[in-house]
């Protein structure tokens, strides 16, 4: 008799899911525009040049050592990922009040983030304290918060398909009538799955609430310099923020900007009111990061830092961003063309509108099915595509696929 | 619009300050004495003082680097599987029972810690399948102290504490641990040191093993066996897996947690691997590995599981890294001889045996408080409490030093 005989089946996860069905299906025209990688024009995972010449020159140094890293994590990573979000010139840092913790990949970095908010915001280890995330959002929020105890978890209003833009007037309702404390998981930039983002001006609207309410801002930025092609652009609002006087979080991922997926590199970056708040903080959170993994992985972390800290590299490293959101912008000005050129139906602004890797097209889950089934192109339930998958090769196709689903499917 | 002003005070005030987890490197980094010496350290250090690299892994890692054909994917979320696959054959052997049947399925995970850490969230997910069981889980006495910690965070709160390392004897007292076992309530958890124990360095021999894996079966007791240096301690791989590979052949269920920091010297890299071996139900548990997985870390770094797969797949490779296993085993027990050596030739009253009996880094003392303060405060000696120490840290400059460091804290009325 096993112990583990009536556990059940998990379910997968629904983008997991498309991508190995993608790999199974042979038809020749397939094209994925599920998971969230970039790719090239030619359809293959990018390797940003300065990405091969930092990792050689690491394997070439033979003074590097093998060590733990501090529990917090490199050093030179944590504050040079901390400026890259807050500016070289961020007061914030001048005035030694903010820290952070090498984390892995952009979930740790929530991870870690919701763990300790869960111990010790809004009193201790109150579990009670309401978790707002975006309607939509990245599916795996809800799922973090949750296991590190939160049991209130609940939608903000964001997306309005009916004008297939930002429901500002319900996210601010939603806003006023929080509980006082309650925290709200906003998206830097590129919201994830909508790549709709609020303007500044709505951005200064939603601080405004949050201030008065003492609403706490836990920021998930996973495409910063991705969005616009420009890093301090896609940081406008987080920094808002900061100028404003609140305490924050800031999970960052250098996945998807350094194309690292594979070696998981975060970080949380925290702002508090003074230096004694933030030391006490960062020291909670290394006790959690003690149980949870112990020491973050040396070798993203340190190509990351070595890159923003050599001024060449640096330079060298904002232009492989700007060439990966480039490709991007044209992918969605050419796929708004062709959809307008062949006459389908419905406004397309949206996806010239829209910023970051994702576009949530509209199409309705039959029509996705549609797409899916019939015309092999892999695509969210959503409706949430992501533009990097595709290539000069398919826009056609997909385009005059996206027409026909529209056309024919109600 | 009315501009709101910021409170004055913190959401953090509440916060309370949490002492270092490392405050003891911290001590020894700032000490300024010459002859301070650190054996409280967790990784392997050579002769020279640093920890080493394997020339085999730099050599790994150079291609890597240069490798056209790796690109950048996020990974599957239980990890590569040709490092899977190669750390449960390297655990468990290529014949066992459990592969051969298909029972067994592993999860690539950040260092042994985020091993321990998945196993304790799978257990406290699936176990029994009653969401309310939390526990108890039984650790050896004394052992790392944020084990606890990490089950607790997991959600399983009680943790309670089987006899091990016995002060008078400077061993492990197998009686007392079986009796504890026998005594836990049927179906506990309990975590078992497999290739070492720390700190203490402890180990027990296969006769040893086969009492306590009987009490296991016959209490239905479930293992969690913790792994951290395969082939460190004996110099043979499979030697320093048998206890895992003999509860298997009873056809006990159980988890493995293991490190490849040690034997493979990537501290750095967080490479550890969980092992689960169930009798059914497989891809069920297995998916809920997945989905605690994505709340963790999502999917686990590459670099040093590629490393460690790549020589695992290699037979050439294999066979020059277990070379360098045994190197590292073989001086460690050197070590511990010649420290033997040096104590009898000091003098006194005591017996110096149980500091060669087992192998591996770790080597306990069984100093009381004032002895291990004398040797921080006093000689710049830095171990673990109870008077543990990695023994790999003592090199022929500060043999004698330590050797006359400990014979002094000894001797004097402390």
């Amino acid at each position: 008799m096993s112990i583990f005989g009536e556990v059940p089946q998990a379910a997968p996860v629904a983008v997991f899911k498309l991508t190995a069905d993608f790999r199974e299906d042979q038809n020749p025209r397939k094209v994925n525009l599920g998971v969230g990688a970039y790719r090239t024009d030619e359809g293959q995972p990018w390797v940003l040049p300065v990405v091969r010449k930092v990792e050689k020159m690491i394997a070439d140094d033979h003074s590097l050592n093998h060590e733990y890293l501090p529990i917090l994590g490199l050093p030179e990573f944590r504050s040079s990922s901390s400026k890259i979000a807050l500016g070289e010139d961020s007061p914030a840092i001048k005035d030694n009040r903010v820290g952070a913790v090498q984390c892995l990949g952009g979930t740790g970095a929530l991870k870690i983030g919701a763990e300790f908010l869960r111990r010790w915001y809004n009193g201790t280890d109150n579990t009670k304290t309401p978790i707002y995330v975006s309607a939509p959002t990245w599916e795996n929020h809800n799922a973090v918060f949750s296991n590190a105890g939160f049991e209130d978890i609940r939608p903000y209003k964001y997306w309005d398909a009916g004008k297939r833009g930002l429901d500002l007037e319900g996210f601010l309702g939603d806003l006023e009538s929080a509980p006082d404390h309650s925290i709200f998981v906003l998206h830097a930039c590129a919201h994830n799955p909508t790549g709709t983002d609020p303007t500044q001006d709505q951005w200064k609207q939603i601080a405004d609430v949050m201030k008065r309410k003492s609403l706490f801002a836990f920021f998930d930025s996973a495409y910063q310099g991705f969005a616009s092609g420009n890093l301090d652009k896609d940081a406008w609002a987080v920094r808002y923020f900061v100028s404003q006087g609140f305490e924050l979080f800031c999970a960052q991922s250098f996945s998807k900007n350094f194309g690292l997926y594979n070696e998981r590199v975060g970080n949380l970056t925290v702002v508090a009111k003074d230096q004694d708040n933030l030391n006490r903080v960062l020291s909670q959170m290394e006790k959690i990061v003690r149980i949870t993994w112990s020491n973050p992985p040396s070798q993203g972390a340190r190509l990351v830092a070595i890159t923003l800290n050599t001024p060449e590299l640096f330079a060298e490293w904002k232009d492989n961003v700007k060439t990966m959101a480039d490709r991007v912008l044209l992918m969605r000005a050419q796929l708004k063309e062709k959809l307008k050129a062949l006459g389908t139906p419905g406004t397309w602004e949206h996806i010239t509108e829209q910023i970051g890797m994702f576009s949530f097209t509209g199409l309705n889950p039959k029509q996705v099915e549609y797409l899916v089934k019939e015309k092999h192109i892999y695509l969210m339930a959503s409706g949430r595509i992501n533009m990097c998958g595709l290539t000069t090769k398919n826009i056609d196709y997909v385009a005059e696929s996206i027409h026909e689903a529209v056309t024919t499917v109600q | 619009m009315h501009q709101h002003e910021m409170s004055a005070r913190s959401v953090f005030d509440g916060v309370v300050f949490m002492p270092s987890q490392i405050k003891l490197l911290e001590d020894f980094k700032r000490d300024m004495h010459p002859d301070k010496v650190n054996l409280a350290g967790r990784e392997y250090v050579g002769e020279h003082g640093h920890t080493t690299w394997l020339p085999l892994v730099r050599k790994i890692k150079q291609q890597i680097a240069t490798d056209p054909t790796l690109t950048p994917e996020y990974p599957p979320n239980l990890g590569i599987p040709e490092f899977t696959r190669r750390a449960t054959e390297l655990a468990l052997g290529k014949d066992s029972p459990a592969i051969v049947e298909s029972r067994v399925f592993g999860v690539q995970t950040v260092g042994c810690t985020g091993a321990v850490h998945l196993g304790a969230e799978l257990l406290r997910s699936c176990y029994c399948s009653s969401s309310s069981w939390s526990g108890p889980i039984l650790l050896s006495s004394p052992c790392d102290d944020s084990l606890a910690g990490i089950f607790k965070a997991a959600g399983i709160e009680d943790v309670q504490y089987y006899r091990f390392w016995d002060a008078e004897s400077n061993g492990v007292c197998v009686e007392n641990m079986v009796r504890d076992l026998e005594n836990a309530p049927e179906q506990c958890l309990v975590v078992l040191f497999a290739s070492g124990h720390r700190p203490t360095g402890a180990e027990l021999s296969q006769e040893d093993w086969k009492r306590v894996a009987e009490v296991m079966v016959k209490r239905q007791l479930f293992p969690f066996f913790l792994m951290s240096a395969q082939g460190l301690c004996s110099g043979s791989l499979e030697q320093d897996a048998w206890p895992v590979r003999h509860c298997v052949s009873l056809g006990l269920e159980l988890l493995c947690a293991q490190s490849f920091s040690y034997n493979f010297g990537l501290y750095g890299e967080r490479v550890g691997h969980l092992l689960c071996v169930l009798k059914q139900n497989l891809l069920a548990v297995q998916s809920q590995a997945e989905k605690i997985v994505q709340t963790l870390w999502s999917c686990p770094p590459m670099e040093g599981a590629r490393v460690v797969a790549t020589v695992l797949s290699n037979p050439a490779h294999l066979v020059d890294w277990q070379e360098s296993v045994k190197a590292i085993a073989e001086r460690c027990m050197l070590i511990r001889e010649r420290l033997r050596e040096r104590l009898r030739l000091l003098g006194g009253p005591w017996h110096w045996d149980h500091i060669i009996k087992p192998g591996g880094l770790y080597c306990c003392f069984g100093l009381n408080t004032q002895q291990v303060e004398f040797l921080v405060q006093k000689k710049h000696i830095y171990l673990l409490p109870n008077g543990c120490l990695n023994v790999s840290a003592i090199n022929s400059r500060n043999l004698d030093y330590v050797a006359e460091s400990i014979h002094q804290a000894l001797s004097s009325k402390l």
